[in-house]
């Protein structure tokens, strides 16, 4: 209970509104469905039993010495991180609609947009989407509203939650082509084929794919771009720390999930959509974005701008339906990278890549396990471990509280004995030898 | 000239400077062809860790906030964020949770994800409820895909347009639009409330949907709503209602009990979750069971006392976002329920109508309400007609309530209101916070009248002045591009 009004307060107030008792402000209301019974929670909880009974359900969850990623990745998070982001300054703020009431926020903003376009080398970035899923679905969107083409050609590599969502967006209004990888990564060969069709909107890839495999992106995008067709990266900001950025081998929209920028699992979210695009695009950008302006004195401040997009104003015409964003994820990303720094992030993605190649080194020590594909990779890598994934994670989840990695058996019978393997920087040398262990045992 | 307070990080950054160490393990090497290398360093900022929280600690002094300031922004209900939420939902065993684990790892965050449905479902009369969507406009763009594949399965496609009243909120259209519908707008009367007439002659065997917002934008609870329902019943047409507003209603009335079919709650609204300067929220939709089948995927179900996540729906709209919703604000609207018992839910609603109302009657003798009859947890007012005769216009009272420490009312919105002030002041401020708010408007009433240079001015208080939004629409200026200059433009 957080009202703040006494009962004396509500008689006051009653009386100098005017009314008698407070059914007569609700009068308009059909009398036959006023004050309906409820059976929800038979006695408030004070905030100590709260306390208690959400560590009992916490206690429930019993988190393991977790090997997958596949989207979503274990990360250290700095305690500046979570202190600054904890502050209610930030955290009980509301969109900065009143640009000088807003001013720490809407510098936070144009911070992380900065962060963003330096990380990903592109043109301009909008405040948060979503996730990394919604935030490629709203590119998809705007890549058809630019070309007024319908057939998109999707590398069978991408996240399915992400393709999945893609299709949810589209809604059936446009084509959905798969591009194949039999070999891990993205054919150019078929992909020149499938261009020639002459109505395709744009090319999506993610780097590293979702085998964790990087794809040759700035071959893939000049083939796609050569073609007039618009190129979409998907690419994880870590990563980046290494890898080329979209930018670099320019791509028309970058996008990324951002909760590899120091947020927490969280179970699927709060987590932070990333979306970037060439300045070209910019009014066709979803989302809310800050720019850098004066006051009348002529000092420096910061505004919402180029609203016109947006649904507020455009109502039915607007470039998407966006109102609330992750905001306060943007903020724990932008801290993320500003404690980084260059230097921070190369390590950091340094480390990631290291101890990908530790673990698979300690894995293959076993002959019964084979990396699948000889491929450069990031953090994540496949093994074939010569007999079913699925069941095996179960029965070592159980033995020894270990989640092995992901089976990738959904993805077709040739990968039923395949398991997507990823050590980020939170892992070490102890936790592969537990990891190898577990295998020899059961293997 | 740049004050030393408003200097970018990068501005700050000084090379070689660190804050965030990993110490390197890196024996392997890089084992990734050179060309895919990235090969230049990305222009972020070096500076030690106590600069970076001193940055960030300042920008934070910079901000009004609800912990700081009254914050009566209309259709945003911006209550107090109880922080015992933040701690129970940063629990170490619900943010470690991957969100590919396995089911027997996440048998608490899903036990609590399915009572929390329950209880969605109990506070709505309604049957199902998914808690995938991030926020409340992606549970509005959920429950138009929900409404679409319903019609499609029942094999009436040639439902292409959903009926939005002009005073709805921009999401609704925009949603209509994603999904490619066609909006059908329908003209409010002069109270602010549909029209019967008008909706009769809306409706027709092209409609899917009717779009309500309950209350809806000008505070006022749609006396005719059993009448609407039918109408749109009759004529085979869904009726979803924007649950925006659930504030004014949490305690005292089920929407499923007056034939709502679907809505979306939330959780940042009703349920007390903190804005965090724009998000993250989240916006559960409950459904009627006939509508169940179409949920997205994954559901949270309950098999053999076992709570488990289920995704072989074969008549569901599919994933709107990738894994699961955003659980860590779900987990605080739980807290948050959980406060709250069957009997004093409707505390909260009360107090919130209570002090609308108390706002109305003492604001509604200088500020013009739309409505002259009694709100709901929200009220519209005016700027006044002798402001108005000064050149003083809604913007500029708002500005001047800056200055007195307080945050301005949702402006020029509702559209349909001519220089709009949407005050929604919630259950949890004080009549004594209320009393300053309204003492501070009267004040900026009086100078309106005798001084409105006071008021173009503002404001005048704060460290900002009026901010040039012409300048940063015409000059786009959306990131840092180098360590000094930071003016060119993209």
């Amino acid at each position: 209970m957080y009202s703040a009004n006494t009962k004396e307060d509500q008689t006051s107030m009653l009386k100098e509104i005017g009314v008698s008792s407070f059914e007569e402000l609700i009068r308009q209301i059909p009398e036959k469905f006023l004050n309906p019974a409820f059976k929800f929670n038979d006695k408030a909880l004070d905030e100590m039993q709260i306390l208690k009974r959400f560590e009992e359900l916490a206690s429930k969850n019993t988190p393991p010495l977790n090997f997958v990623g596949a989207g979503a990745y274990e990360r250290y998070v700095p305690a500046a991180v979570k202190y600054i982001s904890q502050r209610g300054e930030f955290l009980t703020a509301y969109t900065p609609y009143q640009a000088e009431a807003s001013q720490g926020l809407l510098q936070t903003i144009y911070e992380y947009q900065s962060l963003v376009c330096a990380l990903f080398e592109m043109d301009v970035s909008n405040a948060s989407l979503y996730d990394g899923a919604t935030s490629l679905a709203e590119a998809v969107k705007a890549a058809v509203r630019i070309t007024g083409k319908k057939e998109i050609i999707c590398s069978n590599l991408l996240n399915p939650e992400y393709e999945k969502t893609i299709r949810t967006y589209v809604n059936g209004s446009c084509l959905i082509t798969k591009l194949n990888s039999p070999n891990g990564v993205c054919e150019t060969n078929t992909l020149n084929e499938k261009l020639e069709s002459g109505n395709i909107a744009c090319v999506i890839v993610q780097n590293p794919n979702f085998l964790g495999i990087i794809e040759d992106m700035p071959k893939i995008s000049e083939i796609t771009r050569s073609k007039g067709v618009l190129f979409i990266a998907c690419a994880d900001p870590v990563s980046l720390g290494l890898l080329k950025p979209p930018g670099a081998y320019e791509a028309d929209f970058a996008v990324g999930e951002g909760q590899s920028l120091g947020l927490p699992l969280n179970f699927g979210g709060p987590y932070l959509g990333i979306f970037t695009c060439k300045k070209k695009y910019l009014r066709q950008m979803p989302g809310r974005i800050v720019g850098m302006t004066k006051d009348k004195e002529g000092k420096r401040g910061f505004v919402l701008t180029i609203q016109a997009r947006e649904q507020h104003i455009r109502r039915n015409r607007a470039s998407s339906n966006i109102c609330s964003n992750e905001a306060l994820c943007a903020l724990m990303a932008g801290i993320y990278l500003t404690l980084l720094g260059p230097k921070g992030l190369r390590e950091l993605a340094l480390l990631n890549h290291n101890n990908a190649l530790a673990a698979l080194d300690k894995l293959t020590k076993n002959q019964k396990i084979k990396l699948r594909f000889a491929r450069p990779f990031f953090n994540e890598f496949v093994v074939d471990l010569g007999t079913e994934t699925s069941l095996l994670r179960k029965k070592i989840l159980k033995e020894e509280n270990i989640d092995i990695g992901l089976p990738l058996g959904f993805m077709g019978e040739e990968f039923r004995n395949c398991l997507l393997v990823c050590a980020t920087e939170t892992k070490n040398e102890e936790d592969f030898e537990r990891l190898a262990g577990a295998l020899e045992k059961n293997l | 000239m740049i004050e030393n307070d408003s200097k970018l990080s990068i501005e700050k950054s000084a090379s070689g400077r660190r804050a965030l160490v990993f110490n390197a393990r890196n024996k392997n090497g890089i084992k990734i062809p050179q060309h895919l290398l990235r090969d230049t360093e990305p222009l972020l900022p070096e500076l030690s860790e106590l600069e970076v929280i001193r940055h960030y600690t300042l920008l934070s002094h910079k901000n009004f906030s609800l912990d700081a300031n009254f914050y009566p922004l209309g259709s945003c209900t911006m209550k107090y964020n109880p922080r015992i939420n933040e701690i129970v939902s940063s629990l170490k065993n619900f943010e470690d949770l991957h969100p590919l684990s396995d089911d027997a790892c996440a048998q608490g965050t899903l036990e609590l994800l399915y009572h929390l449905e329950k209880a969605l479902c109990e506070i709505c009369a309604m049957d199902a409820t998914t808690l995938t969507p991030a926020a409340g406009a992606h549970g509005e763009f959920t429950g138009a895909a929900i409404v679409k594949a319903y019609f499609e399965n029942k094999g009436e496609k040639q439902r292409v347009q959903i009926v939005i009243p002009d005073s709805a909120h921009g999401t609704n259209p925009a949603t209509s639009s994603m999904l490619g519908f066609e909006t059908v707008e329908i003209k409010s009367n002069e109270k602010g409330q549909i029209d019967i007439e008008t909706l009769k002659k809306a409706l027709s065997e092209r409609t899917a949907m009717l779009m309500l917002t309950i209350p809806n934008t000008l505070g006022i609870f749609e006396a005719d709503i059993e009448k609407i329902v039918s109408i749109a019943h009759n004529s085979g047409v869904v009726v979803y209602m924007d649950g925006a507003n659930m504030n004014a209603l949490i305690g005292i009335l089920k929407p499923g009990d007056m034939g709502i079919d679907l809505m979306h709650l939330n959780m940042h609204k009703t349920f007390s979750t903190p804005h965090g300067g724009g998000g993250p929220g989240a916006g559960a939709i409950c459904v009627k069971k006939y509508l169940e089948p179409f949920l997205p995927v994954p559901r949270v179900i309950k098999e053999k006392g076992m709570f488990r996540t289920k995704s072989d729906c074969p008549l569901s709209i599919g994933k709107i976002k990738s894994f699961f919703g955003n659980t860590a604000v779900l987990i605080k609207s739980y807290a948050y329920i959980l406060s709250h018992s069957n009997d004093s839910l409707s505390e909260i609603s009360k107090n919130a109508i209570i002090n609308a109302n108390y706002l109305l009657k003492k604001l509604g003798k200088l500020y013009p309400p739309h409505n002259r009859e009694y709100c709901m947890h929200e009220c519209v007012l005016s700027c006044p007609e002798e402001l108005l005769k000064n050149q003083v216009r809604t913007l500029d009272v708002a500005k001047r309530l800056l200055d007195f420490g307080l945050h301005a009312p949702t402006v020029y919105f509702p559209l349909i209101v001519k220089e709009a002030l949407m005050i929604e002041p919630t259950e949890t401020e004080s009549k004594e916070t209320l009393d300053a708010f309204i003492q501070a408007m009267q004040k900026i009433y009086e100078e309106g009248k005798y001084h409105p240079e006071t008021l173009k001015k503002a404001p005048i208080n704060l460290a900002t002045k009026r901010m040039d939004e012409t300048f940063a629409a015409r000059n786009p200026d959306l990131r840092w591009e180098s360590k000094k200059t930071c003016s060119s433009k993209v």
